[in-house]
């Protein structure tokens, strides 16, 4: 009889090669991080480098200031990160109380109004929104929204936060849901076994195995966001979206085009910060 | 298996199945009273009024056909499934009522498939129990440690790794080492080598009762596999439909007295084989066999033979181990010395060995019978087929006498209660 330690020697081998390919793909997933910006970064100074050697009309000139380009981007960024902000504000702890045994019943009906926010077309949720909330603005000349909000973000943008939100619920409820339903039952008896209190096991093992999931969601969500505040400008809230207006308005072309590229690349460079996050907040071993 | 010498006796290792304590001489450690379990009133219930009694320090397992409803029973135990009625007593405490969570980390719980944190290091992993109840880093640094040496993981090379860079047989060591962090006195095993390839399987079942035997936990386990629960147990108790007791009893007896058809079918063909594990050579009442020694010469050989009822001789070589069987053909051959005719004697048993080790020496041997031999290697007698018939005879009236004698007890018990109550 061979002593245990030889045996465990063995096969050790045979469970090396797998660590040796995940590690290859995790060093393939690390590099796109890494050159992602690079190429981002090269994109934006060659259009910014081509945009300046082109002969621009007055109008063109006019509406393209530095001043009015930051601005903008400064708008999209803060609807952006505000309605992100509220959507995991709303939807994580919704989607961890719709999977407790107390909370299933509801998970239906909870996805289905969820399912109903993004099948609504953006355009027509962001009037729809204006129709509702925009009359709560007119009216009351002391609350909350118009005082405070309204006057430190302007009522466009907050009305445009609150349909994004709306909006972006979906991606991240689900899979906060799909991520906490997914792990190993076993690891959740392994865990109760042990004597680990229902609270414990969410904490400590549920929400960390949920995580990988859940950020993809709320990257998702990011995304959609960052692109949908490109809308905000039809009810006044600002981003990028007013100097695409304009271009059309003033048939510049490249207003139009300098508008699109300049979401295009936002929205690709908040794509990969979600990378990043995701990449630092997963949990190692999983 | 380096030293060729010692290559065909078969060593008794500690998983040698023998045991000749009696478990239930040990004080009660869980016991179950009438612990039932209806999961929709009104129909049959999953677990039927079990009664039962398991004794400290000692491996009871559960064993039946699937659906028996020995891994409820299992869970009913710690409680991942409340009795519908019944109580659980452990240690002396009743802990039908107490809180679940503070009684599952006084047991020690391992699950087929095992059901390690993967996103918890090995160290953390085993580390859970002692950070519920509140430890020290340093202290369950040190416990986990010493449990990784303890399960045969190299501390060093393990504690920072994750499961996912485990094979099969080492994430289960790591599940047993998690189990028993707490130094819980109590185990429950839910098919804990279920999972894994027969080789590591049996190997993992080696380690555990070696482990067993040092750290001597109260042990309930379940499995489906009546090989494993004869290998483990030190009682099995064989279930039916709803869980009901149709046998409880040592290995060696269950195998040689099955109470009825149902534990007979169970245990299937081949259960006086397996009885076979259960006794050691060293028990056998061995008689003189024939031995000539290298400088015997070959008329006094044929002497020997000729005034035995054996038909071979054995020779040993001069440092009293056995070389050859010689039979009167072979020493009848007069073109070569004595020793160098005859086969080689290959199929060597120690004493300490079982009579299925010696049986299957036996089957390989050309002379069709075992030689024992002392730890050195020197000649200790022979076994032969004969021996083990009588063997099995002898197992076979034990436990039906047994039977008979518990039998005699209820039916006097009986007796005397239905003349307490007249």
């Amino acid at each position: 009889m061979s002593a245990p330690t030889t045996d465990a020697g063995t096969t050790d081998t045979a469970a090396e090669e797998g660590p040796r390919t995940a590690r290859l793909a995790v060093l393939r997933g690390e590099l796109g991080l890494i050159v992602t910006p690079v190429v981002l970064g090269l994109a934006f100074l060659a259009y910014w480098t081509w945009l300046g050697a082109q002969d621009l009309s007055m109008q063109a000139t006019s509406a393209l200031t530095t001043d009015n380009l930051v601005r903008q981007t400064r708008e999209q960024l803060t609807i952006t990160a505000l309605s992100t902000v509220g959507v995991l504000i709303i939807a994580i702890p919704l989607g961890i109380g719709l999977t407790r045994p107390r909370g299933q019943r509801f998970a239906g009906p909870a996805l289905a109004i969820a399912n109903a926010g993004q099948a609504v077309p953006a355009y027509g949720l962001l009037v729809l929104a204006l129709a509702v909330l925009g009359g709560v603005f007119g009216r009351a000349n002391d609350n909350f929204l118009q005082n405070t909000l309204g006057e430190w973000l302007g009522p466009g943008l907050v009305i445009t936060v609150i349909s994004l939100i709306l909006f972006a619920i979906l991606p991240v409820l689900r899979n906060t849901m799909v991520g906490l339903q997914q792990v190993d039952q076993d690891i959740i008896e392994a865990g109760l076994g042990m004597g680990m209190t229902r609270r414990e096991v969410l904490w400590r093992i549920e929400m960390p195995l949920a995580v990988p999931v859940m950020l993809a969601g709320v990257r998702t969500a990011l995304v959609i966001n960052v692109g949908m505040a490109t809308l905000a400008f039809l009810i006044g809230g600002g981003g990028l979206g007013v100097t695409i207006r304009s271009g059309i308005q003033l048939s510049q072309n490249i207003v139009v085009l300098t508008g699109g590229v300049l979401t295009a690349l936002l929205a690709l460079s908040i794509d990969w910060l979600g990378g990043v996050v995701e990449r630092v907040l997963r949990p190692k071993g999983i | 298996m380096s030293e060729p010498s010692t290559a065909d006796t078969v060593e008794a290792g500690p998983a040698g199945m023998v045991t000749d304590r009696d478990p239930t001489d040990a004080p009660v450690m869980i016991h179950l009273d009438g612990v039932e379990k209806v999961y929709t009133p009104g129909a049959a219930p999953a677990v039927e009024k079990l009664t039962l009694d398991v004794h400290k320090g000692e491996i009871l397992v559960l064993v039946g056909p699937s659906g028996c409803g020995k891994s409820t029973t299992l869970r009913l135990i710690n409680r991942m499934i409340e009795p519908t009625s019944g109580r659980i007593v452990f240690d002396g405490e009743d802990v039908t009522d107490i809180d679940a969570n503070e009684l599952r980390r006084r047991i020690g719980y391992v699950i087929q498939r095992i059901g390690l944190f993967p996103h918890q290091t090995i160290a953390e992993n085993v580390g859970t129990v002692p950070r519920l109840l509140g430890w020290d880093a340093s202290r369950t640094q040190q416990r986990t440690d010493e449990l990784l040496d303890l399960v045969g993981l190299e501390p060093g090379i393990y504690r920072d790794r994750y499961p996912k860079e485990l094979s099969g047989g080492q994430a289960q060591r790591v599940g047993v080492a998690r189990a028993l962090a707490a130094d819980p006195p109590v185990m429950l095993m839910d098919e804990p080598f279920g999972a894994v390839d027969p080789i590591t399987r049996d190997r993992l079942q080696n380690e555990f009762l070696r482990l067993q035997a040092e750290v001597q936990k109260t042990i309930v386990f379940v499995t489906h596999d009546i090989d494993e629960a004869v290998k483990m147990g030190d009682r099995i108790a064989i279930l039916r439909e709803r869980s009901v007791v149709a046998q409880l009893d040592t290995p060696a007896r269950i195998l040689s007295y099955p109470v009825d058809e149902f534990v007979d079918d169970f245990i299937g063909s081949g259960s006086t084989l397996k009885g076979l594990h259960f006794e050691r050579v060293s028990g056998l009442d061995i008689p003189d066999y024939p031995v000539i020694r290298r400088d015997t010469s070959r008329e006094e050989a044929q002497r020997i033979l000729e005034g035995s009822d054996f038909r071979w001789l054995l020779l040993l070589d001069e440092r009293g181990r056995p070389a050859r069987w010689l039979n009167d053909a072979h020493v009848a051959d007069t073109s070569r010395p004595l020793h160098e005719v005859g086969p080689v004697v290959r199929a060597m048993v120690e004493r300490n060995a079982t009579l299925h080790d010696a049986l299957e020496a036996m089957i390989t041997s050309s002379a069709g019978q075992a030689v024992i031999v002392h730890r050195d290697g020197t000649y200790a007698g022979v076994v032969q087929i004969e021996l083990l018939t009588e063997v099995i005879g002898r197992m076979r009236r034990e436990a039906r006498r047994h039977y008979e004698a518990l039998e005699a007890n209820q039916a006097a018990d009986a007796t005397a209660d239905a003349a307490g109550t007249a």
